[in-house]
């Protein structure tokens, strides 16, 4: 999968387990203030990613991710 | 054969994959447990994906622990099972007043609120499923969670207070739930990198030399052992304990340096 098919489906699945607009879905944007979702939403959407690429995401790599470009990298760096 | 084989449990607290509930789910599974999921709030939809990962048939329902309603329609929410073997109560929740800096800075109806969801709600959930537990063949099993309380800890604050309380509510709960043969325990375990820990930031600061203290070492991100330690709990094997409180953390409440 290229990473423009991969970010299109990373989006997909973020606008519609975190109910944000879709422009607002871009590697800049951070969890907290752009998107202004809390630490909750952010579990569940992992767990959504986890099930859309068929990945495995442990706590401990989620340290420091705080915006929509890091949380990518992590999904894209396991496929 | 499992020991938990043609065992009923419900399982609280399972949010996500870190969870300590979510390790004892797995190894219940395992063991041949039938179990079903509760969960919360905004939680209850991330439960439910986490228990598609236990598998498609775990059934996940409503319960928030402090809601008399949902107590009330517990035993049916369970149905069509007419016992219960055993429960985990991996319940807690205290306000950021209540967590973190000092003991002062926390007013009364923060530390009541930490109190009632995190020691009162044992009580309440035992309570709310005694006509099923009373019916289990071999006798039933309570097994909540705890965090030593016997001593003060880094930011634990009044989260430690409400464990300390658990600590006594498991002895009287175990004394009146005795002649019912409904045995309620406690596994008081090592730090674990839970999401529920992330919120006590100051874990950080001993979770990492814990392993370095306990005799049997200890791995803050697996919650294998505790899982395994709750199961051992919910089954036959441990028919006569009751009111105690069993250390799962590598053997570090035994050292004092």
């Amino acid at each position: 999968m290229d990473r423009e098919e991969a970010f299109s489906r990373f989006k997909d699945c973020t606008v519609k387990v975190l109910h944000v607009e879709p422009e607002k879905v871009v590697p800049e944007a951070t969890f907290a203030e752009d998107l202004e979702i809390d630490s909750l939403d952010l579990v569940e959407l992992v767990m959504a990613l986890e099930d859309e690429f068929s990945i495995s995401v442990p706590e401990s790599d989620l340290e420091g991710v705080d915006t929509v470009g890091k949380a990518f990298d992590l999904v894209y760096g396991k496929l | 054969m499992g020991i938990l084989e043609g065992k009923k449990i419900l399982i609280t607290g399972v949010l996500n994959t870190s969870s300590i509930a979510y390790a004892a789910s797995e190894v219940a599974i395992a063991e041949g447990a039938e179990i079903v999921l509760s969960g919360f709030g905004r939680g209850l939809s991330i439960t439910q994906r986490a228990a598609r990962k236990l598998g498609e048939s775990v059934k996940v329902i409503e319960l928030d622990v402090t809601d008399e309603s949902h107590l009330n329609s517990l035993v049916d929410q369970l149905q069509p099972w007419k016992h219960l073997d055993g429960v985990l109560h991996s319940i807690g929740y205290a306000p950021p007043s209540c967590i973190g800096g000092d003991i002062f800075q926390a007013n009364f109806l923060d530390v009541a609120t930490a109190i009632e969801v995190s020691t009162f709600s044992l009580k309440s959930l035992t309570q709310a499923l005694l006509p099923l537990l009373k019916e289990a063949p071999t006798g039933a099993s309570v097994v909540g969670l705890d965090f030593d309380a016997q001593v003060a800890w880094p930011g634990y604050n009044w989260m430690g207070v409400a464990k300390a309380g658990l600590e006594s509510l498991t002895r009287y709960l175990a004394r009146d739930c005795g002649p019912m043969n409904i045995r309620v325990n406690l596994i008081s375990a090592g730090p674990i990198r839970t999401i529920a820990a992330k919120s006590v930031e100051s874990f950080s600061s001993f979770q990492d030399d814990w392993g370095q203290k306990a005799p049997l070492g200890w791995n803050p991100t697996d919650a294998t052992g505790v899982g395994r330690s709750i199961v051992a709990l919910l089954s036959d094997y441990m028919p006569q304990t009751t009111g105690e409180i069993i250390h799962v953390d590598g053997g570090f409440h035994a050292l004092g340096a």
